[in-house]
């Protein structure tokens, strides 16, 4: 959208441009049609170019309040008016409401006979008039060409068609002059390409391998850049929409918001809050891995929170989705009355790639889903190549981000192929990629799911065992084997081998602590004996202490009082006594 | 009389235009340019020459009447259109070729 808008800055001073409205065709014009100029749009029979013509005078009268006449040459009026109606147009009303005229040109050979120089101010006239009566500002001429199969004298003819068209751009008249392509080396039958030389539209409806596509080239457009491509377009029920094949930018915002996928261990493996809200998801994984039943997950999940679901299924009848996913205790019918979920499902083998995708485009534009399911992107690739089937998603993936849409792609690994390999393609466009795998051990085959890759969050790295049951998935706990997971009745009695394991670890434990019980009771008589003995042996060692004591004490007195009694010099001895007693220490 | 008359009328409308017949002509132009007198002045001609006192011409100014074109369904200037007798037939061009107009006026082999 920025794009769009830088475009039409940059046109601005250059070039007007007149919005078409025509879904895409501004984007890849940048910003429309040269406005005050005529456009060719030239095309082989039922390539859609009245259409066209229609739908910009519609939208242009309605939307862009710039009023409009159609000259038809081939269709009469009450026809056109049918044929609008099937695009959901009412023109009766758009004429009646004076922002339309209509003009059937009718004329037959049969009836004319030429005598002499004519010119065309009958039919300048006319429009003049038509222009005049709705004050338009668009004019279509719906292959003003078929004059040249009633009007002798092509000379004169491509003379007046050259004035007629300086006329509308002297009139500052945007129009669209249709021309029927029958030859792939000439864009109109009578070459009046040349009198239009502003801006040339190819539409091209082909046929390849039984599938037919609508495609829409720029292959002139003077004074302002365009995009050269090829892209396809479809005409249905709400007009024209084309699809530009590049994709459209990598600026979308990037929310922190987190959205559960609907299974609480599953949300656990991812940090415990599951998806990033706006972001892609692909889940791949051979048939019956349970694709499916994980998408219902994410999608009833998101029902509950009250959002809305769009659930494009290329394989399965809805009704078939929501019986299935009943089995499994997941219903979605509730959802589908409330209109919160919508189912959309078609093989894609009954339209081109670009016819899918456009739907897929349009219907998300219409509902405005906040979560999109494909199941299984990988049936697109029946219809398509895969270089095709990858710049599709890339544009749908880009287009779901600008909407902050959560989508969850499936993807169907044919068995026996590299799981990873097949989606490396497609794989680098998704944030989050979920591996369904069906690991075949002991004559079973389980179920196992483990998160490939997840940008931007923490995520287990560990395959877990899931199964299917009468209320939902449940993923069960990693029981990891010598080959890895160990699932199915391989985990169950991996599971009682490990109780019995677990058993016999208590009873031992059981027993050492008994051990350590008794070696420490043993240890504390021993002490209690130890302690004792010593408390006697120390109460007999005391006594022999105080009782030397007491000896020695005896003996100083005596000797004190032997030395009192002889008048000694008590100091001499004294210090005598005490300076080898202070070296000795 | 009446009988007579309605057998005559049968009759007349291919091989004998020569009852007293009316030609009802109407010649559709935009604006006095040169080509249209000139156009004019070539029809009166023929007219005064090949149908004296049987005809009627209407002009038609689209200029002044832009809504005339459509009714009648006018593309191409000028247009001479034979309203009667029928089929009603378109002559364009400015009728300098003589014998083309009298080949669209039918009126070839009576000249």
């Amino acid at each position: 959208m920025p794009q769009k808008k830088k475009a039409r800055q940059a046109s601005s001073k250059t070039l007007q441009k007149a919005l078409t409205g025509i879904q895409g065709l501004d984007e890849i014009t940048g910003g429309g049609l040269p406005s005050g100029r005529s456009t060719l749009v030239s095309g082989g029979a039922g390539s859609g170019k009245t259409m066209f013509g229609l739908e910009f005078l519609v939208r242009g009268a309605t939307q862009y309040g710039e009023p409009g006449v159609f000259i038809s040459f081939e269709e009469t009026i009450p026809d056109l008016t049918k044929n609008a109606a099937s695009l959901g147009f009412d023109l009766g009303r758009l004429v009646a409401d004076k922002k339309l005229f209509l003009d059937h040109v009718h004329i037959s050979r049969s009836e004319i006979a030429e005598t002499g120089e004519y010119d065309l101010d009958g039919l300048f006239i006319r429009i003049a008039d038509a222009v005049q009566r709705v004050g338009a500002r668009r004019v279509v001429l719906d292959t003003i060409e078929a004059l040249f199969g009633e009007l002798p004298n092509p000379g004169i003819l491509r003379a007046e068609i050259r004035r007629l068209f300086d006329w509308l751009k002297q009139k500052g008249l945007t129009s669209v002059i249709t021309a029927e392509r029958d030859r792939p080396d000439k864009l109109t039958r009578h070459g009046i390409e040349e009198f239009v030389s502003d801006c040339v539209i190819v539409l091209d409806h082909r046929i390849r391998e039984e599938i037919s596509t609508r495609r829409l080239r720029i292959v002139k457009y003077r004074g302002s850049t365009h995009r050269t491509n090829e892209y396809p377009f479809l005409i249905d029920e709400h007009g024209i929409s084309v699809l530009p094949i590049s994709s459209l930018g990598l600026d979308h915002a990037a929310p922190a918001e987190r959205i559960s996928t609907g299974i609480a261990r599953l949300d656990g493996m991812m940090g415990g809050k599951g998806f990033y809200r706006g972001s892609s998801i692909l889940m791949s994984g051979t048939s019956g891995t349970g694709k499916t039943s994980v998408a219902a997950h994410f999608v009833d999940a998101a029902c509950r929170r009250g959002e809305r679901c769009l659930y494009f299924a290329f394989e399965e009848s809805p009704r078939q989705v929501v019986r299935n996913m009943r089995s499994i205790g997941i219903d979605l019918e509730p959802w589908v009355r409330k209109g919160l979920l919508q189912f959309h499902a078609a093989r894609p083998t009954y339209g081109g790639i670009e016819e899918v995708l456009l739907v897929t485009h349009k219907h998300i534009s219409r509902f405005h889903p906040s979560v999109v399911v494909v199941d299984p992107m990988t049936s697109l690739l029946m219809v398509s190549t895969l270089n095709e089937v990858r710049s599709m998603l890339t544009r749908l993936v880009d287009f779901l981000k600008t909407q902050g849409i959560t989508a969850i792609f499936t993807s169907l690994t044919a068995a026996g192929g590299s799981l990873e390999a097949s989606e490396a393609d497609v794989s680098s466009l998704m944030d989050t990629w979920l591996l369904l795998k069906a690991i075949e051990v002991g004559g079973e085959r389980n179920r196992a799911l483990y998160v490939l890759k997840s940008r931007g969050m923490e995520h287990s790295n560990q395959i877990r065992e899931f199964v299917l049951t009468n209320d939902g998935l449940r993923l069960l706990d990693v029981y990891l084997g010598p080959e890895g997971v160990v699932t199915g009745s391989a985990r169950v009695s991996q599971e009682g081998r490990e109780k019995a394991a677990a058993t016999f670890r208590r009873q031992q434990l059981e027993g050492r602590r008994r051990e350590l019980d008794r070696k420490r009771q043993i240890f504390e008589a021993r002490m209690t004996m130890l302690r004792a003995e010593f408390e006697v042996e120390e109460e007999i060692i005391q006594q022999t202490i105080s009782e030397s004591k007491l000896l020695d004490e005896e003996l100083l007195q005596d000797r004190g009082q032997m030395v009192r009694s002889r008048a000694a010099d008590t100091s001499a001895y004294k210090k005598a006594a005490s300076a080898p007693a202070a070296r000795k220490r | 009389m009446p009988t007579t008359k309605t057998k005559g009328r049968t009759r007349s409308r291919r091989p004998k235009p020569r009852k007293p017949e009316v030609w009802r002509l109407r010649l559709f132009v935009a604006g006095q340019t040169p080509k249209s007198i000139r156009t004019f002045a070539n029809l009166k001609a023929l007219c005064e020459a090949h149908l004296k006192g049987r005809y009627q011409i209407e002009v038609i100014d689209l200029l002044e009447n832009p809504h005339m074109a459509r009714g009648n369904q006018i593309v191409a200037l000028p247009t001479l259109v034979i309203k009667l007798p029928r089929p009603v037939r378109q002559i364009i061009g400015d009728l300098s070729n003589t014998d083309r107009v009298l080949v669209g006026l039918a009126l070839q082999k009576v000249g």
